[in-house]
């Protein structure tokens, strides 16, 4: 947000327009007033947490989401086909961890559902079918290729005039 | 050595992001020409659409537990000011609380992608250099840190609780409702600063071609950007795909029917436990809080305390002769899961009000045989405990309640969370909330 350039002395001893400036204010406030009552109780915890999460996820989940992206790259011209029902299956992974892992040990008194690996086998053909139906798509999509190439091919030899 | 091990976890990171042997701080290291002011626009303007409803409904879901009746239903007795809106839920209509929780955790979970690539489409911003330019440069970026930071701890705290995860550092009420307040504080501040720009990025429309959109002086398009290897929209769309796919697997837990089968990954989806007219969600069963056939048997007694130090010992047989009345309601749980309306059959809480010689129904507070566990004893609101739709029920789908369900008896109010519809209720004390 830019103000206009006559702001003087605030302005250059800040850097930031005084709206700016009242509006942080006004966040921290109340920032201070929420966070006092977060940090009530495991304070240290809580901050780990709190930080620790915007760190995960800058500094390690990031870059190896990232990384695992090169694997589909390998694939070429056809990496969405890889990377695509890659990215949905690791995004079921990531949100239901806890129950495709387990589900905790609570689960079954908390629920009176079957616990046991039974997240984890649907995910898992979640995951299959979702590879077997980009495989399918490539499949048409290269098959509706050849034979467009085969008719290109049929036109050009029959001297360019459309056979119809 | 520091140094060495500094070196290869800059080098990893390197790897990791790209494919240059520059640092993060350097624009040229981000390589995806992807990133630009316009696709950051459209994700933060769908993301604060879903993070405004997760807001409100959150709140809802606060006000929902009546926290101010009662310090039994209050687990952030601290609150002060950030309970401001707090008023006396209604009843009306029965199925309120079943929409908002369900919206909230739904959207919630089919948000997370697009809360990823919000932060992936900002990420070179994070490294750049100076860390500062100036003092307001300086705070804005703190105020960044607790935006991050209160976006991810706000979503991982829901997630793990609705996965019955309880890893994180305390009870999930306070955690959850404090944290938004300091995510919300910090949103409000980025938005205020960032909606000109998101506003100015949007008006150029989707930008045509593999080529990089304009900067706009963000700082976000990369100056020497690799080859596409999927479109904008492509992008745009595996995002919205990775969302639908996310509701797909989880929104049939809240709808119910036939539906639930399709929630394969949320933890109140696939099927129902066991069978017959008992066979639908279950929220902690008899035997994980301790409660027993013994107890329940016939030696059991409802207390009913009143006015004057009125008190009455009734069976079950006893309450099965006073009139019976019928209401269809919903089981709507704070992890956002619920059932359809089911039948119940039971005693009105107003005419057990009556009987301990209140005219007018009062609060009541509803004590259980649960041994442990939270809101073992909870609170209900006289407008709850005068709607004639609310029971203390004997019978479900015109059967006897399974003990899973709460027999002998068990409290169902239009509207309420799922916690406060106590089960295998032991006393009710009209008049009685501390």
């Amino acid at each position: 947000m830019r103000a206009p350039q006559t702001g003087g002395l605030f302005r250059r001893w800040y850097g930031e327009s005084p709206w700016q400036c009242a509006l942080l204010v006004a966040s921290f406030v109340l920032t201070g007033y929420a966070g006092v009552r977060l940090l009530d109780g495991d304070t240290l915890g809580v901050l780990v947490w709190f930080v620790g999460a915007a760190l995960l996820h800058d500094l390690v989940l990031l870059p190896l989401y990232s990384l695992a992206d090169r694997l589909p790259r390998l694939a070429g011209p056809y990496v969405n086909y890889l990377r695509v029902p890659a990215v949905l299956s690791a995004l079921l992974l990531l949100v239901w961890f806890p129950l495709i892992s387990g589900p905790p040990a609570r689960y079954e008194g908390a629920t009176g559902l079957p616990g046991g690996g039974g997240f984890a086998l649907r995910w898992l053909l979640i995951s299959a079918a979702l590879f077997a139906l980009s495989g399918l798509l490539l499949f048409t999509s290269r098959a509706r290729l050849r034979r467009a190439s085969a008719r290109a091919r049929h036109r050009s030899r029959s001297g360019g005039r459309e056979v119809v | 050595m520091g140094r060495d091990a500094a070196a290869r976890v800059v080098a990893a990171y390197r790897r990791g992001m790209g494919e240059t042997r520059t640092l993060p701080s350097d624009p040229r290291f981000w390589r995806s020409p992807l990133r630009g002011p316009w696709l950051t626009a459209v994700l933060g303007t769908v993301l604060l659409g879903g993070v405004t409803l997760l807001f409100v409904t959150g709140l809802l879901s606060y006000a929902a537990y009546n926290p101010g009746l009662s310090p039994v239903n209050d687990k952030t007795p601290g609150r002060g000011l950030l309970g401001f809106f707090l008023f006396p839920w209604p009843t009306d209509p029965h199925w309120l609380y079943r929409l908002t929780q369900g919206l909230h955790v739904t959207v919630g979970v089919a948000l997370v992608p697009v809360l990823l690539a919000k932060l992936w489409s900002v990420i070179p911003k994070l490294f750049a250099l100076p860390p500062a330019r100036s003092a307001g440069h300086a705070l804005e970026r703190i105020s960044l840190l607790l935006l991050v930071g209160g976006a991810l701890f706000e979503f991982v705290t829901g997630l793990l609780n609705v996965q019955l995860e309880y890893v994180f550092p305390g009870s999930f009420y306070p955690l959850h409702f404090y944290g938004a307040w300091v995510f919300a504080a910090a949103l409000v501040v980025h938005v205020a600063l960032r909606f000109p720009r998101a506003v100015r990025a949007l008006r150029g429309g989707l930008p045509r071609g593999p080529a990089p959109e304009p900067d706009l002086g963000t700082g976000l398009v990369a100056p020497r950007p690799a080859p596409a290897t999927l479109s904008r929209r492509g992008a745009l769309g595996l995002v919205g795909g990775g969302s639908l796919l996310l509701f797909g697997v989880t929104a049939g837990q809240s709808i119910g029917g036939p539906l639930r089968h399709t929630a394969l990954l949320a933890p109140h989806g696939g099927g129902n436990p066991g069978g017959g007219p008992g066979s639908f969600q279950i929220n902690k069963t008899a035997a994980s809080v301790g409660v027993t056939a013994r107890g329940t048997g016939a030696d059991w007694r409802l207390l009913v305390t009143g006015a004057n130090g009125r008190e009455a010992r009734l069976s079950r047989e006893q309450l099965l002769r006073l009139p019976q009345h019928e209401a269809a309601l919903p089981i709507a749980c704070v992890e956002g899961w619920s059932t359809s309306d089911q039948l119940w059959r039971g005693v009105r809480l107003r005419d057990l009000a009556a009987l301990a010689g209140y005219g007018g129904a009062p609060d009541v507070l509803v004590e259980s045989l649960q041994r442990h566990g939270s809101f073992r004893s909870a609170a209900l609101r006289d407008n709850q405990v005068r709607d004639p739709r609310a029971l203390l029920a004997l019978r479900v789908n015109g059967d006897e309640l399974t003990l899973d369900h709460g027999y002998p008896a068990r409290i169902i109010v239009p509207a309420a969370p799922g916690v406060l519809n106590t089960k295998w209720v032991a006393a009710l004390r009209f008049g009685g909330v501390p």
